[in-house]
């Protein structure tokens, strides 16, 4: 059994394993909301309603992928592909935390810090050379560290995956409207993401650290001549960084299968995220991971109907699903052609 | 006797006269000598592992060219190799097994493909031309995905290789590695032509200052553009040869990491050198298929090793013996 990334040079034949992870991400809709309701528009309407809420949960995920991402990238000026380890991490550290401790939200709890003390190591350890090179060397150094760790994990924890399970409470629907009943969990994970936005919010803007990260983003050699420890800094903000994303593995965990390679396809949504926001914005990063989510969720529940009513049926079987995939690669390659740098270049962040 | 080199060095094609002849020489003498290993040591799994080394640092050549000379760095590399190799697969279904329609084809898909996402993402820089030549890979991955006639996800298995009528015949695995390794050298030596001329000398001025070279006159995005296409065209190629060794096709040959792979090889063995991508292709695939032999978790000194690779090792592999020799 091979990892996704780990095994991947040496066995183009295909094997069942490696098919495993490449798929891309599944997002379970439930057609509730087409079977509540009266009339076949409000049964429609009461769909769109759910997935719209579905595609904000994925974009909060997003978010907090990209956040971090786009963090390091503003300040430490690093393009770090291992971000999806930590994520990954984040999830593998929750599964086990929570069968050790029987309980979910201190799983959780323990999870976030052990990432971020394994994020601010590996920095120490391993990032640090690389600050100041060519990106092209942040790139082989950290799809080295995407091996590593997709080694390292299935050397712990087995090849196999793990399950993370919600505390009973959380496996409720609860009412939003009349007529849409929507999974609790995902309604918990859309207002927690919030919170952490907001509250990454004023640590950036308000607070003494938040100034120096910023300060530290528009011109690092002053900052360090003021008598900042930027070397600390960098590691605080990448352990941070860590943090965010092994939050967003511990959410998703109980959605999705905690296994490896989990972290190679929400990387490359978050870097989308992060380049049509532009890179180094956390504005930009909330805004594109909310388009992204929206227009995947949407584009997966929404086009396949919608070209079965425009095309015979064979055509749009084969298309639906490579469009609704392709949806947020082409607003993003949209997007570049038209403003190169993103929808908010970092100058204006 | 420096003057006289250096006079050779001008006049012959570039890899001969590389301060490194000997790696270059030994890496080529073994890349010779493995079928005749492959027939003596009755080990036919060498050949098949040679073969694909050969066919990837075809593909690593090809990226080599716009990234290592060029400065663009591609991150959908792996696209082209999926689209030769789909070219491949798509026309053997149909019935048309010839090598002389599936190449060309492969070639031309590849070439034409290359030119839609060139004339696009040439109008940005850095870190987002890296990220939208991955996005245009995604899209070409899901498309395969989503063709279910040629397998969709789980791919489409290639009933024979191509046929050539009778000039050459793709069955005889010592013939096919031969003709690969000829187009793998034949890919170096275009490339070196190409870096040498004045439109290789064009699109290295762009990469180390591209509005000096505007200034001058040089109308920068037409020639990267050109390179662009090249380089996907050769890699299309390589996608049809490695379609003929594999006889298998899967939207994986198109999966980012593999368009990762591919950017490891060309670093390991030296950005910018004619004979680097070779060297690190073999280098990376060989301790691949060892470590993999020796223990079941290759990545955790793989990984590192790139690590290592990136913070140390500036030029590469072949970079180090460049600085070593006189």
């Amino acid at each position: 059994m091979r990892a996704g990334v780990g095994g991947s040079t040496s066995d183009i034949l295909p094997q069942q394993t490696d098919e495993q992870f490449l798929r891309p991400i599944p997002y379970p809709s439930p057609p509730r909301a087409l079977r509540a309701g009266g009339g076949k528009s409000s049964a429609v309407m009461l769909y769109f309603i759910e997935q719209s809420l579905n595609g904000v949960q994925l974009g909060m995920l997003l978010f907090l992928l990209a956040a971090g991402l786009t963090l390091i990238f503003g300040i430490m000026d690093l393009v770090n592909l291992a971000h999806g380890s930590l994520y990954m991490l984040g999830a593998y550290f929750a599964a086990t935390f929570a069968a050790a401790t029987g309980s979910f939200v201190l799983g959780a709890a323990l999870a976030l810090i052990a990432t971020a003390v394994s994020g601010m190591a590996l920095e120490v350890i391993a990032i640090r050379p690389l600050y100041g090179r060519p990106h092209l060397d942040h790139v082989l150094g950290t799809f080295g560290l995407i091996l590593f760790f997709n080694e390292l994990v299935r050397l712990v924890w087995g090849p196999a995956g793990m399950t993370l399970s919600l505390p009973s409470e959380m496996l409720t629907a609860v009412q939003i409207i009349p007529g849409v009943y929507y999974p609790l969990y995902r309604l918990v994970i859309i207002l927690v993401t919030l919170a952490v936005a907001a509250l990454l919010y004023i640590l950036v803007m308000h607070t003494r650290l938040g100034m120096l990260i910023r300060a530290g983003a528009s011109n690092r050699e002053m900052v360090g001549a003021l008598g900042v420890n930027i070397k600390l800094l960098y590691t605080l903000v990448f352990g941070l960084g860590a943090a965010l994303a092994a939050f967003a593995g511990v959410m998703q965990a109980p959605i999705l299968a905690v296994q490896i390679g989990m972290g190679e396809n929400i990387l490359i949504l978050a870097l989308v995220v992060i380049v049509i926001g532009g890179i180094g914005s956390i504005r930009g990063a909330f805004v594109a991971a909310l388009i992204v989510g929206l227009i995947d969720t949407l584009g997966r529940a929404f086009l396949p109907p919608l070209l079965h009513a425009v095309l015979s049926t064979t055509a749009a079987l084969t298309l639906a699903p490579a469009l609704s995939s392709m949806s947020i690669y082409m607003l993003m390659a949209a997007i570049l052609v038209v403003r190169p740098e993103g929808l908010f270049p970092a100058a204006s962040r | 006797m420096k003057a006289a080199l250096a006079f050779l060095h001008k006049q012959a094609p570039g890899f001969l006269f590389e301060p490194n002849t000997g790696l270059i020489a030994a890496v080529l003498a073994l890349l010779a000598l493995v079928p005749l290993y492959a027939a003596v040591a009755g080990d036919p799994f060498a050949l098949t592992l040679f073969t694909r080394i050969v066919i990837m640092a075809l593909a690593a050549v090809s990226l080599n060219l716009i990234m290592g000379y060029g400065g663009m760095v591609s991150f959908g590399h792996a696209a082209y190799l999926g689209i030769g190799g789909y070219a491949v697969g798509i026309l053997w279904k149909e019935g048309l097994g010839s090598g002389f329609l599936q190449w060309p084809v492969a070639i031309g898909a590849s070439a034409l493909f290359a030119l839609v996402v060139g004339a696009l993402s040439l109008r940005t820089r850095g870190v987002y031309f890296i990220m939208i030549t991955l996005a245009f890979a995604q899209m070409v991955y899901y498309v395969a995905q989503g063709l279910d006639r040629y397998g969709g996800d789980d791919g489409l298995t290639i009933g024979n290789r191509s046929t050539f009528h009778g000039l050459v015949n793709l069955n005889d695995n010592t013939l096919f590695y031969y003709l690969c390794l000829v187009l793998l050298l034949a890919s170096v030596y275009l490339v070196s032509r190409l870096v040498n001329s004045r439109f290789g000398l064009a699109i290295q001025g762009a990469r180390s200052n591209e509005r000096r070279m505007r200034a001058v006159g040089f109308p920068t995005f037409r020639y990267k553009l050109v390179s662009f296409v090249i380089a996907g065209a050769l890699c299309g190629l390589a996608g049809a040869l490695l379609a003929n060794q594999t006889n298998f096709i899967s939207p994986a040959l198109m999966f980012w990491t593999r368009s990762g792979d591919l950017m490891v090889m060309v670093i390991l063995g030296g950005l910018g050198s004619l004979f680097g991508p070779v060297i690190g292709t073999v280098t990376y695939l060989l301790l691949e298929e060892a470590l993999s032999r020796v223990t079941e978790y290759s990545g955790l000194i793989i990984g590192p090793a790139l690590l290592l690779v990136a913070i140390y090792l500036r030029g590469g592999i072949e970079g180090v013996f460049r600085k070593a020799a006189p």
